[in-house]
């Protein structure tokens, strides 16, 4: 145990002083939380609505409002849509009701997303005046405008979106580049092989090398979420106990991603041929796993495979732990997803395993 | 000073790299508290010997014991007691020389006065010096200070004086008696025949994976002029390294 300690503290201070452990764990990230974070939310021009399942869709209005180029409609499911209502990513929710008078127009709006909500309002409400002039004749006033009452909603800012990203992505490269030269280093400076001459057993150089690691990269990922917090307005909803949830997760991922790094550390010759491979399992990650972008905006055929990656799942987890005050249970699909990467990526990784 | 116990036994060692044999049946003894020199131009089996008496390398045949315990059964017993410098580095070039004594008196589970060891090799000046940054000598004399930690019954160099400077080598010289005369058997390997003669109470001379003599430096050099042997040359009572160091002092350098 000793022995393992002993290592765990001589591997993080090497690596503290690695110039390029601290670049990939720490300035990266930073660099695109900043560049990201000062963009902010640039507004839309395009009110974004859906209409909600129970909805009539049958009828002029709903045609009209499909046609209208200033409009885009979503579909999804009710809770979904009222989700991301709360967080702005909905402008409002039409609900349309086919009653014996004639139909009836119910829109939600959030406190978050005013102005389009109003917008919107403005929008259905000349429809419908439109419609009923031209109806005049038949039946009196067919169509109505109900206002709902205001949905209370937080602002989902786009560093909400971006810092679990990039905290999940810095948490891959650590993982994946840092272990996987760390232990090509170790066997080609010969530490590991002084180590075997000393009475530790080999499990736990791994677990004394891996621990530092892990702490490594938490310290990172804390600096990061404060950051963030404080300087960027990053949403941690519960406070100190998500910033802890969200702390846990980046251990797990962290553990997962390591599991990659030794996978690469026992197939690479030299230190040359450890780039390609790291790159090779992080590239495709890093844009593929809604670390910039939600993944909706990928082509229908592209989405199954970036929501089978491990950095989606662990994404995803993060930004549902800070913004909605998820919980371990809430997000257990992602975690079991994560534990069955983890399980594939460690029996990888123990077959290719080489102490020299 | 030097004993009749034997601390290391080997018998018909035998190493083979695929069809290769490194090491081919070789048997020789250490006995406790001598310096014991394995000699041999590069590839001829002795590194490979050396790793497999440290439990650091598998062997295809044969039998080993040290201090009574097989490298079979008790590799662990075995780490223990011995302490081992690798012909390579094998220490982070990043940490100071005391950080990197916490690490390895940690791994042998051992409390020791890092500046007291430090000082046994000279070092004492350079504690807060990277590893990175240490010369040749001083690599080596701070890796012999690492074997030492343990208090181990026998210390293995492997080829510790290869690129030294005259004076650095001769300063290793002193500390390897140092550590004999202390108790600790020393096994070594080396190319250099005047260090060989210089320092090893016995020494066996490999080539091919073979053990091709074996018996103390005096007795092997009288083998040889019995046979007839004479050096071309005459001898003169000094060399040319006699020339060089001194002229340029004895003293360790901070090369």
């Amino acid at each position: 145990m000793r022995a393992m300690f002993a290592i765990a503290r001589a591997s993080f201070r090497s690596t503290t002083r690695s110039p390029s452990a601290v670049v990939f764990t720490l300035a990266f990230p930073l660099i695109f939380i900043l560049v990201f974070g000062f963009i902010g939310n640039s507004g839309g021009v395009r009110v974004h609505i859906a209409v909600d399942n129970t909805s009539d869709t049958l009828n002029a209005i709903y045609k009209i409002l499909d046609n209208n180029p200033a409009v885009k409609l979503y579909a999804d499911s009710d809770s979904e849509i009222y989700r991301a209502l709360k967080k702005g990513d909905l402008d409002a929710i039409v609900h349309i009701e086919k009653k014996d008078s004639g139909y009836v127009v119910k829109v939600a709006t959030s406190d978050i997303a005013v102005q389009n909500g109003q917008l919107f309002k403005g929008i259905v409400k000349q429809i419908i005046s439109e419609m009923n002039l031209r109806a005049m004749p038949n039946i009196a006033l067919p169509f109505s405008l109900e206002d709902q009452p205001v949905i209370h909603g937080r602002e989902y800012k786009t560093i909400d979106f971006i810092l679990p990203g990039q905290l999940g992505f810095s948490l891959l490269s650590t993982g994946v580049f840092g272990t996987a030269f760390v232990f090509l280093n170790l066997r080609q400076t010969l530490v590991i092989k002084r180590f075997f001459a000393t009475p530790i057993k080999r499990p736990f150089i791994v677990l004394g090398e891996a621990m530092s690691r892990i702490i490594f990269g938490l310290i990172g990922a804390s600096f990061i979420l404060t950051l963030g917090h404080f300087a960027f307005g990053f949403t941690m909803i519960h406070g100190i106990a998500t910033f802890l949830t969200m702390m846990s997760l980046c251990a797990i991922g962290l553990i997962i991603f390591m599991g990659f790094g030794f996978v690469v550390s026992g197939l690479a010759k030299n230190e040359s041929a450890v780039p390609p491979l790291a790159n090779l399992i992080t590239l495709p990650q890093f844009l593929l796993s809604g670390t910039f972008f939600s993944i909706t905006n990928f082509p229908d055929w592209l989405q199954p495979i970036c929501k089978l990656l491990p950095l989606t799942f662990l994404n995803d987890a993060m930004r549902k732990v800070s913004f909605e005050g998820a919980g371990f249970i809430d997000i257990w699909k992602d975690l079991g997803a994560l534990g069955i990467w983890g399980i594939i990526v460690y029996a990888l990784a123990t077959k290719l395993f080489r102490w020299e | 000073m030097v004993g009749s116990k034997e601390i290391i036994k080997v018998q018909n060692l035998i190493k083979q790299y695929g069809d290769f044999t490194a090491v081919n049946g070789i048997s020789f003894n250490v006995y406790e508290g001598e310096i014991f020199g394995l000699l041999g131009p590069n590839g001829a089996g002795k590194t490979t010997t050396l790793e497999i008496i440290e439990t650091l390398r598998e062997k295809s045949g044969g039998e080993v014991w040290v201090d009574g315990k097989s490298v079979d059964d008790d590799p662990n017993e075995i780490k223990k007691i011995i302490g081992v410098q690798l012909q390579a580095a094998g220490y982070y070039p990043s940490l100071n020389l005391t950080e990197l004594l916490s690490l390895f008196s940690g791994l042998y589970n051992v409390d020791i006065d890092k500046m007291k060891s430090l000082k046994s090799v000279g070092l004492e000046d350079k504690a807060k010096s990277k590893y990175k940054e240490l010369s040749g000598g001083q690599k080596q004399r701070f890796s012999i200070a690492t074997t030492l930690i343990n208090n181990p019954k026998i210390v293995f160099l492997d080829e510790p004086t290869t690129g030294l400077d005259p004076q650095a080598r001769r300063n290793l010289w002193d500390l390897i008696r140092g550590i004999r005369d202390n108790g600790t058997t020393v096994v070594i390997t080396t190319h250099y025949m005047d260090e060989a003669e210089q320092l090893c109470d016995r020494v066996g001379i490999m080539e091919a994976g073979k053990i091709m003599t074996l018996n103390t430096p005096d007795a092997l050099i009288d083998e040889l002029l019995s046979t007839g042997f004479t050096k071309q040359k005459d001898v003169k009572g000094a060399n040319l390294e006699d020339v060089f160091i001194n002229l340029t002092g004895h003293e360790w350098r901070d090369e």
